[in-house]
């Protein structure tokens, strides 16, 4: 895990174009996180490629939100590797509110500023982190609400906005700063069933644009139809991945077994 | 003179005690004297005293723990303190350690601390009280801790703080009374100079409305920050 100091920029390239070869834009290498004498996270490893879906998918407390929450540190990693695009965003050299910005996140409780209309949640970031000037902000930010279908909500508070709204203006907020890797963190648990689907809706279109996603969530049917990857999780390890017709369909892992029937009921 | 007094009603006594016309003209231009310094002492304290305040709650956030034991330190020992034994401390202490402070200074300064402690806690409990969702989703967008603090954080703290704020800031500020216990001429010690020379409440009861005039606007502005700080609701 610990590179030799000496290694050269020539020598990190190599590293991560080896790890490009290997076609995974982001990858988890024996990550592990406790508190305390509590294990949540007993060595991941994964690797998704460029343009996957994967969804994370176990019964609560599994593990599968501090997976997400550690791929861009709001969590630390008790020790192991997060590798975004062959930089390893654990290492202590590296700049981390540089690299947030290639990994992009939304949470289940969508998390807008409430201070802030619509228009200003998505250009803080291009403005403070970006240094976009005002115009350049506006601009992007009106490009990525309309992305989401809310271009014409741009001046609205979040109060004034629905759940699935909201949902769709933290998506922008994300998608706007052009990361490489979009975290999705039971984007639609917080949602009445209704709104559901417009914010699914925008996650098709994002997937269809091409973007790397990593998605925790219980829409079971959304993972079965969008997904490219489905892993299933369970006490801080990956019983079982596959793709959902393997996963859903014929699940090998007893413990998968079990975890599909009771959410199928 | 005592027959004038006997055949005076109880209304025309009160008036002559409190509201001597003779009285009024004479001391005037003292009392305003006063009421400059009382004015100009009640502005710099809660500016300072605000601002120190809320930026000791800007370093706590931070979490570096001696500097945080410190603020809580001063905090603390502030808000148990009354401000006169400090401004007596002060004024009266400070001359032997070969320090001499005007009175307006030690006035201004102990109060500043005063308010400082007392908003301090206000703002911290105002950051606190922001979702951590703020911070993560901030963060998650490669906002810098400073970045998250001042343009997501305050701006929601800043909002709930406003009314605890006001009141505390009123409170302290009245305290510029204390001034005259160690000789400062604002309003209070103006009144109670002329009180002392006429012989007439007159002074005090200039010096009330004076106080009145001076903070009533306080409270104004205080209720208009409180409407205009809450929630925009659809």
């Amino acid at each position: 895990m610990t590179r030799p100091s000496t290694s050269s920029i020539a020598a990190d390239r190599l590293v991560s174009d080896a790890r490009a070869e290997r076609g995974s834009i982001l990858e988890l290498i024996a990550l592990h996180k406790s508190y305390g004498p509590l294990d949540v996270l007993k060595g991941i490893d994964l690797k998704v490629k460029p343009g996957e879906m994967v969804f994370l998918i176990g019964p609560s407390g599994s593990g599968k939100s501090t997976l997400l929450r550690c791929c861009n540190r709001l969590e630390e990693p008790t020790s192991g590797a997060v590798i975004v695009e062959g930089e390893d965003i654990t290492a202590p050299s590296v700049d981390l509110n540089k690299a947030r910005r290639r990994i992009g996140m939304v949470f289940q409780s969508f998390n807008l500023y409430p201070h802030k209309t619509a228009l200003g949640n998505v250009t803080l970031a291009l403005v403070k982190v970006s240094r976009l000037s005002r115009a350049a902000a506006r601009e992007k930010a009106m490009a990525a609400l309309a992305d989401v279908g809310l271009a014409d909500k741009a001046a609205a508070y979040p109060a004034e906005l629905s759940g699935g709204q909201q949902q769709r203006v933290a998506i922008a907020r994300a998608l706007a700063l052009e990361p490489k890797v979009m975290l999705f963190d039971e984007p639609t648990s917080a949602l009445d069933p209704e709104l559901v689907g417009d914010v699914l809706d925008v996650m098709r279109k994002v997937r269809a644009a091409g973007m790397t996603m990593l998605v925790v969530s219980h829409e079971m049917r959304f993972a079965a139809e969008a997904a490219d990857r489905v892993v299933f999780m369970d006490g801080g390890v990956i019983v079982e991945e596959g793709p959902p017709s393997a996963v859903f369909g014929a699940p090998r892992e007893a413990r998968t077994q079990a975890f599909l029937s009771r959410v199928k009921h | 003179m005592d027959e004038a007094a006997t055949t005076m009603t109880p209304g025309e006594r009160f008036i002559e005690t409190y509201f001597n016309a003779a009285v009024m003209e004479r001391y005037l231009p003292a009392i305003l004297d006063g009421f400059v310094v009382t004015l100009q002492l009640a502005v710099l304290v809660v500016v300072s005293g605000i601002l120190l305040g809320l930026a000791l709650a800007c370093l706590r956030a931070y979490r570096v723990r001696p500097l945080n034991v410190l603020i809580v330190c001063f905090a603390d020992i502030l808000r148990a303190l009354p401000p006169l034994v400090l401004i007596l401390i002060a004024y009266f202490g400070l001359p032997n350690v070969g320090v001499s402070l005007s009175a307006f200074a030690v006035i201004w300064i102990v109060l500043t601390l005063a308010l400082a402690a007392f908003a301090e806690e206000i703002f911290w409990a105002g950051i606190l009280s922001v979702a951590p969702g703020q911070w993560q989703a901030a963060r998650s967008t490669g906002l810098s801790f400073t970045q998250t603090l001042l343009s997501v954080i305050l701006p929601q703290a800043v909002r709930l703080t406003v009314p605890p704020l006001t009141n505390r800031a009123i409170a302290v500020t009245k305290s510029t009374a204390l001034g005259m216990v160690i000789g400062l001429s604002d309003v209070l010690g103006a009144a109670t100079t002329a009180q002392s020379f006429s012989g007439s409440a007159t002074p005090l009861m200039m010096a009330a409305i004076a106080y009145v005039i001076l903070f009533l606007p306080f409270v104004v502005v205080a209720r208009w920050l409180e409407s205009r700080f809450k929630w925009r609701h659809a």
